[in-house]
Protein backbone atom coordinates (compact mmCIF):
# COMPACT_ATOMS: atom_id res chain seq x y z
CA UNK A 1 0.00 0.00 0.00
CA UNK A 2 0.76 3.67 -0.59
CA UNK A 3 1.22 6.52 1.82
CA UNK A 4 1.39 9.87 1.15
CA UNK A 5 3.79 11.34 4.53
CA UNK A 6 3.10 15.19 4.94
CA UNK A 7 5.54 17.47 6.26
CA UNK A 8 3.89 20.23 7.49
CA UNK A 9 5.25 24.29 7.01
CA UNK A 10 6.62 26.02 9.42
CA UNK A 11 7.66 29.82 10.26
CA UNK A 12 11.23 29.69 8.53
CA UNK A 13 9.79 27.26 6.14
CA UNK A 14 6.98 29.88 5.00
CA UNK A 15 9.74 33.28 5.30
CA UNK A 16 11.36 31.14 2.43
CA UNK A 17 14.48 30.12 4.44
CA UNK A 18 15.84 26.76 2.48
CA UNK A 19 17.16 23.93 4.72
CA UNK A 20 20.63 24.01 6.00
CA UNK A 21 23.40 22.31 4.61
CA UNK A 22 23.73 19.62 7.12
CA UNK A 23 20.12 19.03 7.30
CA UNK A 24 19.78 18.59 3.21
CA UNK A 25 23.02 16.37 3.94
CA UNK A 26 21.25 13.82 6.69
CA UNK A 27 18.16 13.56 5.16
CA UNK A 28 19.87 13.02 1.79
CA UNK A 29 21.13 10.03 3.74
CA UNK A 30 17.49 8.57 5.05
CA UNK A 31 15.94 9.26 1.64
CA UNK A 32 19.16 6.37 0.26
CA UNK A 33 17.92 4.19 2.73
CA UNK A 34 14.42 4.87 1.85
CA UNK A 35 15.14 4.29 -1.59
CA UNK A 36 17.82 1.37 -0.86
CA UNK A 37 14.33 -0.53 1.25
CA UNK A 38 12.14 -0.24 -2.09
CA UNK A 39 10.25 1.98 -0.11
CA UNK A 40 10.44 5.60 -1.86
CA UNK A 41 8.52 6.39 -4.66
CA UNK A 42 8.76 10.30 -4.37
CA UNK A 43 9.54 13.12 -2.77
CA UNK A 44 8.95 16.92 -3.37
CA UNK A 45 9.26 20.10 -0.93
CA UNK A 46 7.04 23.30 -1.55
CA UNK A 47 7.90 26.59 -1.66
CA UNK A 48 6.53 28.85 0.86
CA UNK A 49 2.33 29.55 0.16
CA UNK A 50 3.68 33.44 -0.64
CA UNK A 51 4.64 31.72 -4.02
CA UNK A 52 1.12 29.97 -4.14
CA UNK A 53 -2.76 30.80 -4.35
CA UNK A 54 -6.16 29.48 -3.51
CA UNK A 55 -8.79 29.88 -5.76
CA UNK A 56 -12.00 30.05 -4.60
CA UNK A 57 -15.27 28.75 -6.50
CA UNK A 58 -18.31 30.38 -5.85
CA UNK A 59 -21.52 30.43 -7.69
CA UNK A 60 -19.03 29.58 -10.49
CA UNK A 61 -16.88 32.69 -10.22
CA UNK A 62 -13.80 31.94 -9.69
CA UNK A 63 -11.77 34.30 -7.09
CA UNK A 64 -7.98 34.09 -6.98
CA UNK A 65 -6.34 34.60 -3.21
CA UNK A 66 -2.55 35.01 -3.31
CA UNK A 67 -0.50 33.77 -0.51
CA UNK A 68 1.19 33.75 1.87
CA UNK A 69 -1.51 31.95 3.92
CA UNK A 70 -2.09 32.56 7.92
CA UNK A 71 -2.48 28.61 9.04
CA UNK A 72 1.36 27.84 9.27
CA UNK A 73 1.27 24.58 11.01
CA UNK A 74 -1.56 23.52 8.74
CA UNK A 75 0.01 24.35 5.16
CA UNK A 76 2.32 21.24 3.56
CA UNK A 77 5.56 22.12 3.12
CA UNK A 78 6.73 19.39 1.45
CA UNK A 79 5.82 15.17 1.03
CA UNK A 80 7.00 11.72 0.22
CA UNK A 81 5.26 9.01 -1.70
CA UNK A 82 6.29 5.31 0.25
CA UNK A 83 5.52 2.10 -0.70
CA UNK A 84 4.78 0.04 2.45
CA UNK A 85 3.47 -3.33 3.49
CA UNK A 86 1.12 -1.44 6.45
CA UNK A 87 0.76 1.76 8.34
CA UNK A 88 2.65 0.20 10.79
CA UNK A 89 5.97 -0.30 8.94
CA UNK A 90 5.77 3.43 7.54
CA UNK A 91 5.28 4.61 11.15
CA UNK A 92 8.92 2.31 11.34
CA UNK A 93 10.70 4.32 9.18
CA UNK A 94 9.82 7.65 10.15
CA UNK A 95 11.49 6.67 13.62
CA UNK A 96 14.68 6.38 11.43
CA UNK A 97 14.25 9.63 10.19
CA UNK A 98 16.97 12.31 11.06
CA UNK A 99 14.71 13.92 13.82
CA UNK A 100 14.38 10.56 15.35
CA UNK A 101 18.31 9.09 15.43
CA UNK A 102 19.95 12.10 17.36
CA UNK A 103 20.68 14.71 14.33
CA UNK A 104 21.89 17.67 16.40
CA UNK A 105 20.69 19.69 13.29
CA UNK A 106 17.13 18.59 14.03
CA UNK A 107 17.36 19.60 17.66
CA UNK A 108 18.21 23.20 16.81
CA UNK A 109 15.55 22.90 14.69
CA UNK A 110 13.19 21.91 17.85
CA UNK A 111 14.38 24.38 20.02
CA UNK A 112 13.69 27.22 17.21
CA UNK A 113 10.39 25.52 16.19
CA UNK A 114 8.68 23.82 18.06
CA UNK A 115 7.78 19.82 18.23
CA UNK A 116 7.80 18.55 14.62
CA UNK A 117 5.05 16.56 13.62
CA UNK A 118 4.65 14.61 10.27
CA UNK A 119 1.36 13.29 8.74
CA UNK A 120 0.70 9.74 7.27
CA UNK A 121 -1.96 9.39 5.21
CA UNK A 122 -2.84 6.16 3.15
CA UNK A 123 -3.57 6.47 -1.00
CA UNK A 124 -6.96 5.28 -2.27
CA UNK A 125 -6.02 2.50 -4.66
CA UNK A 126 -9.52 2.09 -6.79
CA UNK A 127 -10.36 -1.14 -4.86
CA UNK A 128 -10.69 0.62 -1.68
CA UNK A 129 -13.48 2.63 -2.52
CA UNK A 130 -15.40 -0.70 -1.81
CA UNK A 131 -19.06 -1.00 -2.27
CA UNK A 132 -19.81 2.95 -2.72
CA UNK A 133 -18.00 2.71 -5.48
CA UNK A 134 -20.47 0.72 -7.82
CA UNK A 135 -19.47 -0.17 -11.39
CA UNK A 136 -21.63 2.89 -12.70
CA UNK A 137 -19.94 5.25 -10.47
CA UNK A 138 -16.38 3.85 -11.78
CA UNK A 139 -17.73 3.92 -15.31
CA UNK A 140 -19.21 7.33 -14.81
CA UNK A 141 -15.59 8.75 -13.50
CA UNK A 142 -13.62 6.93 -16.45
CA UNK A 143 -15.88 8.52 -18.98
CA UNK A 144 -14.92 11.72 -17.27
CA UNK A 145 -11.63 11.23 -16.98
CA UNK A 146 -11.67 10.01 -20.78
CA UNK A 147 -12.94 13.16 -21.79
CA UNK A 148 -10.81 15.35 -19.52
CA UNK A 149 -7.96 13.87 -21.15
CA UNK A 150 -9.42 13.82 -24.85
CA UNK A 151 -9.44 17.88 -23.79
CA UNK A 152 -6.23 18.42 -22.57
CA UNK B 1 31.65 -3.38 9.92
CA UNK B 2 34.33 -2.91 11.97
CA UNK B 3 33.35 -6.26 14.79
CA UNK B 4 34.15 -9.45 12.32
CA UNK B 5 32.49 -11.47 15.27
CA UNK B 6 29.29 -9.28 15.10
CA UNK B 7 29.19 -8.84 11.67
CA UNK B 8 28.82 -13.08 11.56
CA UNK B 9 26.71 -13.17 14.18
CA UNK B 10 24.21 -10.70 12.55
CA UNK B 11 24.78 -12.44 8.97
CA UNK B 12 23.94 -15.98 11.39
CA UNK B 13 21.03 -14.07 13.28
CA UNK B 14 19.28 -13.11 10.03
CA UNK B 15 19.78 -16.56 8.87
CA UNK B 16 18.66 -18.54 12.02
CA UNK B 17 15.57 -15.83 12.23
CA UNK B 18 14.55 -16.70 8.27
CA UNK B 19 14.93 -20.07 7.80
CA UNK B 20 14.26 -21.56 11.50
CA UNK B 21 12.37 -19.48 13.09
CA UNK B 22 9.62 -17.64 11.20
CA UNK B 23 9.26 -21.55 9.55
CA UNK B 24 8.51 -22.56 13.44
CA UNK B 25 6.74 -19.87 15.22
CA UNK B 26 4.82 -19.07 11.90
CA UNK B 27 4.54 -15.12 12.59
CA UNK B 28 8.01 -13.33 12.51
CA UNK B 29 8.25 -10.56 15.39
CA UNK B 30 7.20 -8.28 12.87
CA UNK B 31 4.69 -9.46 10.43
CA UNK B 32 4.72 -7.87 7.47
CA UNK B 33 8.45 -6.07 8.42
CA UNK B 34 10.77 -6.94 5.46
CA UNK B 35 14.32 -8.73 6.49
CA UNK B 36 16.14 -5.78 5.44
CA UNK B 37 14.26 -3.79 8.43
CA UNK B 38 14.18 -7.05 10.79
CA UNK B 39 18.27 -7.09 10.47
CA UNK B 40 19.20 -3.56 10.38
CA UNK B 41 16.70 -3.58 13.67
CA UNK B 42 18.17 -6.53 15.43
CA UNK B 43 21.85 -4.93 14.74
CA UNK B 44 20.84 -1.88 16.68
CA UNK B 45 18.94 -3.38 19.59
CA UNK B 46 22.01 -5.44 19.50
CA UNK B 47 24.59 -2.69 19.60
CA UNK B 48 22.15 -0.67 21.72
CA UNK B 49 22.34 -4.05 24.38
CA UNK B 50 25.73 -3.81 24.38
CA UNK B 51 25.91 0.30 24.87
CA UNK B 52 23.43 -0.10 28.12
CA UNK B 53 26.07 -2.31 29.93
CA UNK B 54 28.72 -0.06 28.89
CA UNK B 55 27.31 2.87 30.02
CA UNK B 56 26.15 0.61 33.44
CA UNK B 57 30.17 0.50 33.70
CA UNK B 58 30.37 3.44 33.30
CA UNK B 59 27.37 5.44 35.10
CA UNK B 60 30.04 8.03 36.60
CA UNK B 61 31.14 9.10 33.79
CA UNK B 62 30.66 12.65 32.67
CA UNK B 63 28.39 14.12 30.04
CA UNK B 64 31.15 13.84 27.23
CA UNK B 65 31.52 10.18 27.28
CA UNK B 66 27.79 10.06 26.37
CA UNK B 67 28.20 11.88 23.76
CA UNK B 68 30.98 10.02 22.40
CA UNK B 69 28.96 7.06 22.87
CA UNK B 70 25.90 8.44 20.48
CA UNK B 71 28.70 9.54 18.22
CA UNK B 72 30.03 5.90 18.07
CA UNK B 73 26.21 4.71 17.74
CA UNK B 74 25.82 6.61 14.94
CA UNK B 75 29.44 5.61 12.82
CA UNK B 76 28.60 2.31 13.19
CA UNK B 77 24.67 2.58 12.39
CA UNK B 78 26.42 3.80 8.67
CA UNK B 79 28.75 1.01 9.02
CA UNK B 80 26.07 -1.69 9.35
CA UNK B 81 24.28 -0.37 6.29
CA UNK B 82 26.30 -1.63 3.76
CA UNK B 83 26.49 -5.01 5.37
CA UNK B 84 23.23 -5.14 5.85
CA UNK B 85 22.49 -5.38 2.15
CA UNK B 86 25.37 -7.53 1.70
CA UNK B 87 23.04 -10.20 4.00
CA UNK B 88 20.37 -9.14 2.30
CA UNK B 89 21.77 -9.87 -1.46
CA UNK B 90 23.21 -13.09 -0.12
CA UNK B 91 20.22 -14.09 0.88
CA UNK B 92 18.42 -13.35 -2.34
CA UNK B 93 21.05 -14.97 -4.23
CA UNK B 94 20.59 -18.34 -2.08
CA UNK B 95 16.83 -17.96 -1.84
CA UNK B 96 16.47 -18.19 -5.73
CA UNK B 97 19.42 -20.95 -5.91
CA UNK B 98 18.92 -23.17 -9.15
CA UNK B 99 19.28 -25.96 -7.06
CA UNK B 100 16.18 -25.57 -5.87
CA UNK B 101 12.54 -25.87 -8.04
CA UNK B 102 11.00 -22.39 -9.21
CA UNK B 103 7.66 -23.07 -6.81
CA UNK B 104 10.71 -23.44 -4.12
CA UNK B 105 12.37 -20.48 -5.39
CA UNK B 106 9.10 -18.27 -4.97
CA UNK B 107 7.60 -19.59 -2.21
CA UNK B 108 11.12 -19.17 -0.12
CA UNK B 109 11.43 -15.79 -1.71
CA UNK B 110 8.16 -14.46 -0.79
CA UNK B 111 8.44 -15.80 2.79
CA UNK B 112 12.62 -14.69 3.35
CA UNK B 113 12.44 -11.10 1.86
CA UNK B 114 8.69 -10.07 0.91
CA UNK B 115 8.22 -11.25 4.45
CA UNK B 116 4.94 -12.96 3.58
CA UNK B 117 3.74 -15.83 5.94
CA UNK B 118 2.66 -19.49 4.91
CA UNK B 119 -0.85 -18.57 4.43
CA UNK B 120 -0.28 -15.51 2.75
CA UNK B 121 1.77 -17.75 0.21
CA UNK B 122 -0.78 -19.94 0.17
CA UNK B 123 -3.73 -17.72 -0.53
CA UNK B 124 -1.98 -16.02 -3.35
CA UNK B 125 -1.17 -19.07 -5.01
CA UNK B 126 -4.15 -20.72 -4.39
CA UNK B 127 -2.75 -23.66 -2.50
CA UNK B 128 -3.01 -25.33 0.92
CA UNK B 129 -0.81 -24.06 3.30
CA UNK B 130 0.76 -27.29 4.06
CA UNK B 131 1.50 -27.23 0.38
CA UNK B 132 3.86 -23.96 0.67
CA UNK B 133 5.28 -24.95 4.69
CA UNK B 134 6.30 -28.28 2.56
CA UNK B 135 7.58 -26.71 -0.16
CA UNK B 136 9.86 -24.46 2.36
CA UNK B 137 11.05 -27.36 4.61
CA UNK B 138 12.16 -29.66 1.32
CA UNK B 139 13.57 -26.01 0.16
CA UNK B 140 16.05 -25.68 3.37
CA UNK B 141 16.68 -29.09 3.45
CA UNK B 142 18.01 -29.11 -0.53
CA UNK B 143 19.95 -25.76 0.44
CA UNK B 144 21.79 -27.07 3.60
CA UNK B 145 22.67 -30.69 1.45
CA UNK B 146 23.62 -28.98 -1.58
CA UNK B 147 25.95 -27.19 1.22
CA UNK B 148 24.94 -23.54 -0.87
CA UNK B 149 27.42 -20.85 0.43
CA UNK B 150 25.88 -18.09 1.95
CA UNK B 151 27.21 -15.46 -0.92
CA UNK B 152 27.71 -13.51 -3.16
CA UNK B 153 28.38 -15.48 -6.16
CA UNK B 154 31.12 -13.57 -8.16
CA UNK B 155 32.76 -13.53 -11.85
CA UNK B 156 31.15 -15.58 -14.90
CA UNK B 157 28.97 -17.21 -12.29
CA UNK B 158 27.01 -14.00 -11.23
CA UNK B 159 24.96 -13.50 -14.32
CA UNK B 160 24.16 -16.69 -14.16
CA UNK B 161 22.45 -16.76 -10.53
CA UNK B 162 21.72 -13.24 -11.17
CA UNK B 163 19.18 -14.11 -14.14
CA UNK B 164 17.50 -17.00 -11.56
CA UNK B 165 17.08 -14.12 -9.58
CA UNK B 166 15.38 -11.86 -11.74
CA UNK B 167 13.51 -15.02 -13.04
CA UNK B 168 11.85 -15.57 -9.56
CA UNK B 169 11.21 -12.08 -9.02
CA UNK B 170 9.40 -11.61 -12.81
CA UNK B 171 6.92 -14.93 -11.84
CA UNK B 172 6.17 -13.35 -8.92
CA UNK B 173 5.04 -10.36 -10.76
CA UNK B 174 3.36 -11.95 -13.39
CA UNK B 175 1.49 -14.16 -11.24
CA UNK B 176 0.26 -11.15 -9.95
CA UNK B 177 -0.37 -9.32 -13.00
CA UNK B 178 -1.78 -11.97 -14.75
CA UNK B 179 -3.45 -14.62 -12.51
CA UNK B 180 -2.98 -17.76 -14.13
CA UNK B 181 -5.57 -19.32 -12.02
CA UNK B 182 -8.89 -18.55 -9.91
CA UNK B 183 -11.47 -15.60 -10.52
CA UNK B 184 -9.33 -12.57 -9.94
CA UNK B 185 -7.28 -11.46 -12.96
CA UNK B 186 -5.05 -9.90 -11.00
CA UNK B 187 -3.33 -9.90 -7.39
CA UNK B 188 -2.28 -6.64 -7.08
CA UNK B 189 -0.32 -7.50 -4.12
CA UNK B 190 2.15 -9.89 -5.43
CA UNK B 191 2.94 -6.73 -7.74
CA UNK B 192 3.50 -4.68 -5.50
CA UNK B 193 5.94 -7.50 -3.42
CA UNK B 194 7.89 -8.39 -6.52
CA UNK B 195 8.14 -4.43 -7.74
CA UNK B 196 9.40 -3.83 -4.22
CA UNK B 197 12.36 -6.87 -4.56
CA UNK B 198 13.23 -4.92 -7.66
CA UNK B 199 13.92 -1.83 -6.38
CA UNK B 200 15.40 -3.21 -3.61
CA UNK B 201 17.86 -5.19 -5.70
CA UNK B 202 18.57 -2.40 -8.18
CA UNK B 203 20.07 -0.58 -5.04
CA UNK B 204 22.21 -3.75 -4.45
CA UNK B 205 23.71 -3.92 -7.99
CA UNK B 206 23.47 -1.11 -9.35
CA UNK B 207 26.03 -2.01 -12.04
CA UNK B 208 23.63 -4.64 -13.79
CA UNK B 209 21.55 -3.43 -16.40
CA UNK B 210 18.93 -6.17 -16.59
CA UNK B 211 18.22 -5.56 -13.00
CA UNK B 212 17.36 -2.21 -14.11
CA UNK B 213 15.26 -3.72 -17.27
CA UNK B 214 13.50 -5.89 -15.48
CA UNK B 215 12.41 -2.88 -13.18
CA UNK B 216 11.11 -0.49 -15.62
CA UNK B 217 9.47 -3.97 -17.19
CA UNK B 218 7.75 -3.75 -13.99
CA UNK B 219 6.79 -0.40 -13.17
CA UNK B 220 5.38 0.17 -16.83
CA UNK B 221 3.09 -2.67 -16.24
CA UNK B 222 1.87 -2.00 -12.79
CA UNK B 223 1.23 1.18 -14.28
CA UNK B 224 -1.21 0.02 -16.01
CA UNK B 225 -2.77 -2.21 -13.39
CA UNK B 226 -5.86 0.41 -12.62
CA UNK B 227 -6.68 0.50 -16.06
CA UNK B 228 -6.98 -3.60 -16.69
CA UNK B 229 -9.95 -3.95 -14.88
CA UNK B 230 -13.54 -2.93 -16.38
CA UNK B 231 -16.39 -1.56 -14.66
CA UNK B 232 -17.69 -5.74 -13.83
CA UNK B 233 -14.01 -6.70 -13.00
CA UNK B 234 -13.45 -7.73 -16.35
CA UNK B 235 -10.42 -7.61 -18.22
CA UNK B 236 -9.51 -4.57 -20.31
CA UNK B 237 -6.99 -5.35 -23.62
CA UNK B 238 -4.12 -3.16 -23.41
CA UNK B 239 -5.51 -0.85 -26.74
CA UNK B 240 -8.95 -0.57 -25.37
CA UNK B 241 -7.47 1.00 -21.74
CA UNK B 242 -8.39 4.21 -20.56
CA UNK B 243 -5.12 5.64 -20.89
CA UNK B 244 -5.70 8.78 -18.14
CA UNK B 245 -5.96 5.84 -15.71
CA UNK B 246 -2.24 5.05 -16.32
CA UNK B 247 -0.33 5.80 -13.13
CA UNK B 248 1.76 8.80 -14.50
CA UNK B 249 3.94 8.14 -11.35
CA UNK B 250 5.17 4.68 -11.92
CA UNK B 251 5.22 5.33 -15.70
CA UNK B 252 7.92 7.76 -15.60
CA UNK B 253 9.83 5.61 -12.55
CA UNK B 254 9.38 3.05 -15.19
CA UNK B 255 11.16 5.38 -18.14
CA UNK B 256 14.15 6.44 -15.42
CA UNK B 257 15.06 2.88 -14.43
CA UNK B 258 14.87 2.23 -18.42
CA UNK B 259 17.39 5.11 -18.96
CA UNK B 260 19.52 3.87 -15.95
CA UNK B 261 19.59 0.26 -17.97
CA UNK B 262 20.50 1.85 -21.45
CA UNK B 263 23.02 4.64 -19.93
CA UNK B 264 25.06 1.13 -18.17
CA UNK B 265 25.95 0.51 -22.12
CA UNK B 266 25.75 -2.67 -23.82
CA UNK B 267 23.13 -4.80 -25.82
CA UNK B 268 19.95 -4.75 -24.11
CA UNK B 269 19.29 -8.28 -22.51
CA UNK B 270 15.62 -9.63 -22.92
CA UNK B 271 13.89 -7.54 -19.74
CA UNK B 272 15.55 -4.28 -20.90
CA UNK B 273 13.88 -5.25 -24.52
CA UNK B 274 10.55 -5.99 -22.62
CA UNK B 275 11.04 -2.54 -20.83
CA UNK B 276 11.56 -1.23 -24.40
CA UNK B 277 8.54 -2.34 -25.77
CA UNK B 278 6.65 -1.07 -22.69
CA UNK B 279 7.39 1.59 -22.90
CA UNK B 280 6.72 2.53 -26.56
CA UNK B 281 2.90 1.84 -25.17
CA UNK B 282 3.97 4.30 -22.34
CA UNK B 283 5.06 7.47 -24.23
CA UNK B 284 1.84 7.04 -26.60
CA UNK B 285 -1.24 9.29 -25.57
CA UNK B 286 -3.50 7.45 -27.61
CA UNK B 287 -3.19 3.90 -29.46
CA UNK B 288 -3.42 5.59 -32.37
CA UNK B 289 0.03 7.55 -31.76
CA UNK B 290 1.65 4.09 -30.86
CA UNK B 291 5.22 3.60 -32.76
CA UNK B 292 4.55 -0.16 -34.12
CA UNK B 293 7.55 -0.56 -35.92
CA UNK B 294 9.73 -0.22 -33.19
CA UNK B 295 7.93 -2.38 -31.12
CA UNK B 296 8.22 -4.68 -34.01
CA UNK B 297 11.72 -3.95 -34.62
CA UNK B 298 12.67 -4.19 -30.56
CA UNK B 299 10.72 -8.04 -30.83
CA UNK B 300 12.48 -9.11 -33.64
CA UNK B 301 15.75 -8.15 -31.17
CA UNK B 302 13.83 -10.11 -28.59
CA UNK B 303 13.40 -12.89 -30.37
CA UNK B 304 17.13 -13.07 -31.38
CA UNK B 305 18.23 -13.08 -27.83
CA UNK B 306 15.56 -14.85 -26.41
CA UNK B 307 13.95 -16.75 -29.63
CA UNK B 308 10.45 -18.63 -28.61
CA UNK B 309 7.06 -19.16 -30.27
CA UNK B 310 5.82 -16.54 -27.86
CA UNK B 311 7.77 -13.70 -28.75
CA UNK B 312 7.36 -14.46 -32.33
CA UNK B 313 3.61 -13.99 -31.53
CA UNK B 314 4.15 -10.85 -30.11
CA UNK B 315 5.94 -9.81 -32.99
CA UNK B 316 3.20 -10.74 -35.16
CA UNK B 317 0.38 -8.20 -33.56
CA UNK B 318 3.09 -6.04 -33.99
CA UNK B 319 3.57 -6.68 -37.44
CA UNK B 320 -0.33 -6.24 -38.17
CA UNK B 321 -0.23 -3.00 -35.96
CA UNK B 322 2.59 -1.59 -38.56
CA UNK B 323 1.64 -2.72 -41.74
CA UNK B 324 -1.80 -4.46 -41.55
CA UNK B 325 -3.40 -7.52 -40.48
CA UNK B 326 -2.58 -9.43 -43.37
CA UNK B 327 1.27 -9.17 -42.33
CA UNK B 328 0.73 -10.54 -39.25
CA UNK B 329 -1.81 -13.32 -39.83
CA UNK B 330 1.18 -14.59 -42.20
CA UNK B 331 3.29 -15.16 -39.44
CA UNK B 332 0.48 -16.41 -37.10
CA UNK B 333 -0.32 -19.16 -39.70
CA UNK B 334 3.66 -20.48 -39.23
CA UNK B 335 3.11 -20.39 -35.60
CA UNK B 336 0.08 -22.78 -35.57
CA UNK B 337 1.87 -25.91 -36.28
CA UNK B 338 4.44 -24.71 -33.52
CA UNK B 339 3.80 -27.96 -30.64
CA UNK B 340 5.15 -25.71 -27.64
CA UNK B 341 2.00 -23.48 -28.63
CA UNK B 342 -0.55 -26.17 -29.20
CA UNK B 343 -2.35 -25.58 -25.82
CA UNK B 344 -1.38 -21.80 -26.13
CA UNK B 345 -4.92 -19.90 -25.77
CA UNK B 346 -3.34 -16.49 -26.82
CA UNK B 347 -2.42 -18.38 -30.24
CA UNK B 348 -6.23 -19.00 -31.41
CA UNK B 349 -6.67 -15.42 -29.84
CA UNK B 350 -4.67 -13.23 -31.55
CA UNK B 351 -5.55 -14.95 -34.61
CA UNK B 352 -9.15 -14.55 -34.14
CA UNK B 353 -7.92 -10.92 -33.57
CA UNK B 354 -6.70 -10.77 -36.97
CA UNK B 355 -9.24 -12.52 -38.77
CA UNK B 356 -11.78 -10.37 -37.36
CA UNK B 357 -9.95 -7.48 -39.00
CA UNK B 358 -9.49 -9.07 -42.37
CA UNK B 359 -13.75 -9.58 -41.96
CA UNK B 360 -13.57 -13.63 -41.72
CA UNK B 361 -15.79 -14.11 -39.15
CA UNK B 362 -16.42 -17.48 -39.67
CA UNK B 363 -13.08 -18.59 -38.92
CA UNK B 364 -12.67 -15.33 -36.36
CA UNK B 365 -15.63 -17.27 -34.34
CA UNK B 366 -13.74 -21.15 -34.43
CA UNK B 367 -10.30 -19.62 -33.08
CA UNK B 368 -12.38 -17.56 -29.99
CA UNK B 369 -14.16 -20.29 -28.98
CA UNK B 370 -10.61 -22.54 -29.30
CA UNK B 371 -9.11 -19.90 -27.12
CA UNK B 372 -12.18 -19.65 -24.66
CA UNK B 373 -11.82 -23.55 -24.09
CA UNK B 374 -7.53 -23.24 -23.35
CA UNK B 375 -7.60 -20.50 -20.77
CA UNK B 376 -7.68 -21.29 -17.24
CA UNK B 377 -8.63 -17.89 -16.04
CA UNK B 378 -12.88 -17.24 -15.44
CA UNK B 379 -12.73 -13.62 -16.40
CA UNK B 380 -10.45 -14.26 -19.47
CA UNK B 381 -12.53 -16.97 -20.87
CA UNK B 382 -15.78 -14.86 -20.73
CA UNK B 383 -13.90 -12.00 -22.74
CA UNK B 384 -13.51 -14.56 -25.36
CA UNK B 385 -16.77 -15.84 -24.96
CA UNK B 386 -18.08 -12.99 -26.08
CA UNK B 387 -15.75 -11.96 -28.58
CA UNK B 388 -16.84 -15.28 -30.00
CA UNK B 389 -20.48 -14.89 -29.76
CA UNK B 390 -19.77 -10.77 -31.68
CA UNK B 391 -18.52 -12.73 -34.78
CA UNK B 392 -21.85 -14.03 -35.78
CA UNK B 393 -23.12 -13.00 -38.72
CA UNK B 394 -25.84 -10.84 -37.70
CA UNK B 395 -23.42 -8.73 -36.39
CA UNK B 396 -20.88 -8.12 -39.37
Amino acid sequence: MRFMIVMKSNKESEAGIMPSQTLLEEMGKYNEELVKAGVMLAADGLHASSKGARVRFSGGKATVIDGPFAETKELIAGYWLWQVKSKEEAIEWLKRGPWATGSEEAAKLERRLGPLEIEIRQVIEADDLGEAYTPELREQDERLKAQATAKA
Amino acid sequence: MRDVGVAEELAQDALVAALEQWPVSGIPAKPGAWLMGTAKHRAIDLLRRRKSLERKHEQLGHELVGAQQELAERDFDAAIEDDVGDDLLRLIFVACHPVLSTEARVALTLRLLGGLTTEEIAHAYLVPEATVAQRIVRAKRTLAEARVPFEVPRGTELAARLSSVLEVVYLIFNEGYSATAGDAWLRPELCEDALRLGRILAELVPNEAEVHGLVALMEIQASRLRARLGPSGEPVLLLDQNRARWDRLLIRRGLAALDRAEKLGGTLGPYALQAAIAACHARAGTPAETDWSRIAALYDALAQLTPSPVVELNRAVALAMAFGPAAGLELVDELTSEPSLKTYYLLPSVRGDLLVKLDRFDEARVEFERAASLTRNASERKLLLERAAACTPASS
